[in-house]
């Protein structure tokens, strides 16, 4: 293995990366390198959403980004979304409204859905279901998920 | 005596929150994939590339010269017993002189980095001999052809035959069907970390699985040691739905560890997770209903063909779930029904949700739609004149004893309204999606119906037991079960048994392991039934023991004790105390091993009680269809459901939409593509699954009538959703296009060509 070292910067804090091998993903070096296990991985290749991560502000597919180009950006996974312990309202949505079974596409969509909410405030039921068609969840059918869209832009509207 | 329930306690039949939830939406739930130890090394599987060949022979020597690999193993490195499988061990641990599907493993690497573990694979030389798949189910039944196993290349053979087998009726209706290969696409890839222990002779496998029990039975047995060496612990399940049944990198991990000395980390990539699990059971299905001019059925022929592929896993059961449940949710008397289930060179197919009533459902159902058309009678009057009720009797025999009210689940979903009329809306919710191809004057909207019946629990003679023990100590209830929780959401259920029964506001739940007794597997809808059934059995012997407690203490008998909310109440005295107060200071434990009735094998004739219990479904869908482009978008399935009593409502609307979102995948996109026994499309860019724009509207209505054999009254609700719901969209599509329809899922060129 040739030997890199390379810095992320990950939910606020500067991580250094020795040793690794060039070719890893930026959900592997997440994972395995830098105990980021909240981001998952279920296809590698970008159809399922699990691995959403912000990336300067932009929802990826963090298994289709090469860790050592993501130096220099500013990179939010589910573990950033939390502030100080408190659920942020789309987590709190997902545990109120049944929107959690396995559990395995829940932090990819929450980030998703986190980014969208930021973006826009009040999206369309349409545009609701087209943002988040990336994130494919195999137990709920969506509908308890949709419930919790509804419940996080309704507090957050609150809470503004 | 006052009976009200304190707000917000976490009673059974409230919508209790999943105690895992926050960890779950922080991303600190350990799913086994996130199972880590120090000094771990990684683990993978070389497969092979081809469906059907002789192995002439390994090279494994470039391998092991790559710096970082620690060992490769092959079939003569299995200590113990090269084989294993669920109902006949017949699938080998590693292949050896033949591999009989593609993605067979036929060796296993243990390295530093699984990027050097790609290496190593890529480095062994495994010379083929390639033979000519057997691929077609029905030549399986040509004594000719040569089998492709030593057990031959039929799984099983049953037939059903009851009543008089020459009636003849006035209507006739036939088909054959096609019923393709679906896969469970859990999100949570197949993932394990094996840790030796330092004896060399032990190990403890973290692992996402349906069952541990039966794992470690497997197990043990290949790696050559007493179950007691082996302690498996349940890893974060991201999904089941019946894939976790068999054994996929169980072995493998386990004897890399013990070869190694080191813990071990294996976890599949989406590809090799299409090779690596069992799928549903492609079938042919023909059936031929004969019924009066008015539509009553009066016997039914059929034969129902199942490709099982390379390997036994569980297609003797699903055979017999098919062939039992021919009929339906329907009266019928008379019946001729063969079954048979074929080995093949096809990927090995086993337990999904549905478990083979999918299959015959969908043949059934179409059948019903035909004799409706035939008879010039309503899709829903025809399936009201024929619907099943307590005291009728199956084709098997068996007599419907309990609950069963078909009539009701189809009254009930009638009832729903229609969504509205389709014009105008939003175009990117019109078939084609984002593609924006379709124009709402050329999309044609159809409504069909689909009922069923699905059996709950194991049957023919199998006992799945469960076990779980309950400790009370200082008002806190200690709950321990080998219970598998893949998402389903027991472990909700779990603290809401032992809030109810117990009168506590605490529960613990502790590891998920096999150092408790079985509990059988989480399939079969049969965990809140069985493991419920424990744990309540468990929490009530505990809750007696507090009552002679209490009583010795305070010279009441203990018969005149109760719970009521949190507290110990002499029914007929004064005395009331915290159940926290009058368990103080003791501990008071009992672990509980929950039976269902006993069922019986099948005869010769297919006669016999092999079930244990039923539930019964109806859903009705809506569908937009673009005739010219052949796609569809389902609009709405309303459906009302025979669940005995809602132990949880939030959780049974959960079962329920995610059943129907799977059920709309077999419909209308999902299915493993099989060319020469070859998967051509192993991966989520071309296996497609429903995403929330396909996702329908559902309106489901639970019809309550507690099931009295059930120890909380409920029935298990996993299974049905996912059952009736595709036959319904089918019957839909073809109802908007004027066209019938006798394969699932339904292709673009199946509506337009």
């Amino acid at each position: 293995m040739s030997a890199e070292h390379y810095a992320l910067q990950v939910n606020g804090t500067r991580h250094e990366v020795r040793d690794s091998w060039v070719g890893e993903s930026l959900l592997y070096v997440l994972r395995e390198r830098l105990g980021y296990y909240g981001t998952k991985g279920a296809c590698e290749q970008g159809e399922c959403g699990s691995c959403t991560v912000l990336m300067d502000g932009e929802a990826v597919c963090s298994c289709l980004v090469l860790a050592a180009t993501a130096q220099g950006s500013e990179i939010v996974t589910v573990e950033g979304l939390a502030k100080d312990g408190e659920l942020n309202e789309v987590q709190r949505a997902f545990v109120d409204k049944g929107a959690v079974q396995c559990g395995f596409c829940t932090p990819g969509l929450i980030v998703a859905i986190t980014h969208l909410l930021d973006t826009d405030p009040n999206p369309s039921e349409s545009k609701i279901k087209e943002s988040i068609s990336g994130n494919i969840c195999r137990c709920t059918g969506y509908g308890r998920i949709f419930d919790a869209v509804q419940q996080a832009i309704e507090v957050r509207g609150m809470n503004r | 005596m006052s009976t009200t329930i304190t707000a917000n306690r976490n009673t059974l039949g409230t919508s209790v929150l999943r105690p895992d939830g926050a960890a779950k939406v922080r991303g600190d739930f350990q799913f086994s994939s996130d199972e880590f130890a120090t000094n771990m090394l990684w683990g993978a599987t070389l497969r092979s590339p081809h469906p059907y060949a002789r192995i002439l022979s390994i090279d494994v020597s470039a391998a092991l010269k790559i710096n970082g690999v620690s060992c490769v193993l092959l079939a003569d490195d299995v200590p113990g017993k090269a084989t294993y499988g669920l109902i006949s061990s017949d699938q080998p641990v590693f292949a050896k002189d033949v591999v009989r599907y593609m993605g067979e493993p036929i060796a296993a690497v243990a390295a530093d980095h699984p990027e050097t573990c790609k290496r190593a694979l890529q480095a062994i030389v495994v010379e083929f001999e390639v033979l000519s798949p057997l691929v077609d189910p029905e030549q399986c039944l040509d004594d000719s052809i040569a089998p492709i196993h030593p057990d031959g290349n039929v799984f099983r053979r049953q037939r059903i035959v009851r009543g008089d087998q020459t009636i003849v009726g006035e209507v006739q209706v036939e088909g054959t069907y096609d019923i393709g290969m679906q896969d469970q696409a859990f999100l949570g890839l197949e993932a394990a970390l094996a840790i030796p222990g330092h004896d060399g002779r032990s190990v403890e496998l973290h692992i996402a699985t349906q069952w541990l029990h039966e794992d470690r039975k497997q197990i043990a047995d290949c790696l050559g040691l007493p179950e007691e060496a082996v302690q498996l612990v349940l890893g974060g399940v991201g999904g089941a739905f019946g894939a976790r049944e068999d054994i996929s990198l169980q072995v493998h991990s386990c004897l890399l560890a013990l070869r190694t000395g080191r813990p071990v980390k294996m976890q599949y990539s989406r590809e090799e997770s299409f090779f690596g699990h069992v799928h549903r059971h492609p079938a042919k299905i023909w059936m031929r209903h004969h019924a009066t001019r008015d539509g009553r059925i009066q016997r039914i022929e059929a034969r129902m063909l199942m490709d099982g592929g390379a390997y036994t896993s569980t297609s003797p059961a699903v055979l017999i779930n098919a062939i039992t449940h021919t009929q339906g949710p329907y009266v019928c008397e008379n019946a001729t029904v063969e079954g048979i289930a074929v080995r093949t060179n096809n990927p090995p197919c086993g337990a999904m949700r549905g478990f083979g009533v999918v299959q015959a459902c969908f043949a059934h159902e179409r059948q019903m739609d035909k004799l409706a058309k035939a008879c010039g009678i309503d899709p829903v009057d025809i399936r009201l004149r024929n619907a099943m009720s307590k005291g009728d009797l199956l084709i098997t025999g068996q007599p419907m004893d309990s609950v069963a009210p078909v009539a009701r689940c189809i009254t009930e979903t009638a009832a729903i309204p229609l969504p509205d009329d389709p014009e105008g809306g939003d175009p990117l919710l019109l078939p084609g999606g984002s593609g924006l191809t379709a124009e709402r004057r050329n999309i044609r909207r159809g409504v069909g119906w689909g009922v069923s019946m699905k059996n709950l629990m194991y049957s023919e003679g199998f006992d799945d037991y469960s076990t779980a023990r309950c400790t009370l100590r200082d008002g806190v209830a200690h709950l321990k079960f080998a219970t598998s929780e893949v998402g389903q959401g027991f472990v909700t259920l779990a603290i809401q048994i032992a809030t109810s029964i117990l009168g506590v506001d605490h529960v613990e739940l502790e590891q998920i392991d096999t150092r408790i007794g079985s509990a059988g597997s989480t399939s079969a809808s049969r965990q809140t039934w069985m493991s419920g059934g424990a744990l309540d059995g468990a929490c009530r012997m505990v809750r007696e023991m507090l009552f002679q407690k209490v009583g010795a203490e305070h010279g009441i008998d203990p018969l005149r004790l109760a719970i009521v909310d949190t507290d110990v109440v002499d029914t007929m005295g004064t005395l009331r105390i915290p159940v926290r107060e009058a368990s103080a200071g003791s501990t008071l434990a009992h672990t509980f091993e929950h039976h269902h009735r006993p069922t019986s094998d099948l005869d010769e004739n297919g006669q016999g009680n092999c079930h244990v219990a039923f539930a019964f479904v109806a859903h009705r869908a809506v569908v937009d269809v673009d005739p010219d482009l052949g796609l569809v978008k389902v609009i709405q399935i309303a459906t009302a459901q025979d669940v005995g009593r809602v132990l949880n409502p939030l959780s049974a609307i959960g079962q329920i939409e995610g059943g129907i979102a799977q059920g709309l995948g077999l419909a209308v996109m999902e299915e493993i593509v099989i060319d020469q026994g070859r998967v051509r499309n192993p991966s989520f860019t071309d296996y497609l699954l429903p995403t929330a724009l396909d996702a329908p509207d559902v309106e489901a209505v639970f019809i309550e009538e507690p099931e009295p054999m059930a120890p909380l009254g409920a029935k298990g609700i996993g299974e049905p959703p996912c059952i009736s719901v595709t036959p319904a969209i089918v019957a839909a599509i073809s109802n908007a296009i004027g066209k019938n329809i006798d394969r699932t899922p339904v292709r673009p060129q199946d509506i337009c060509l």
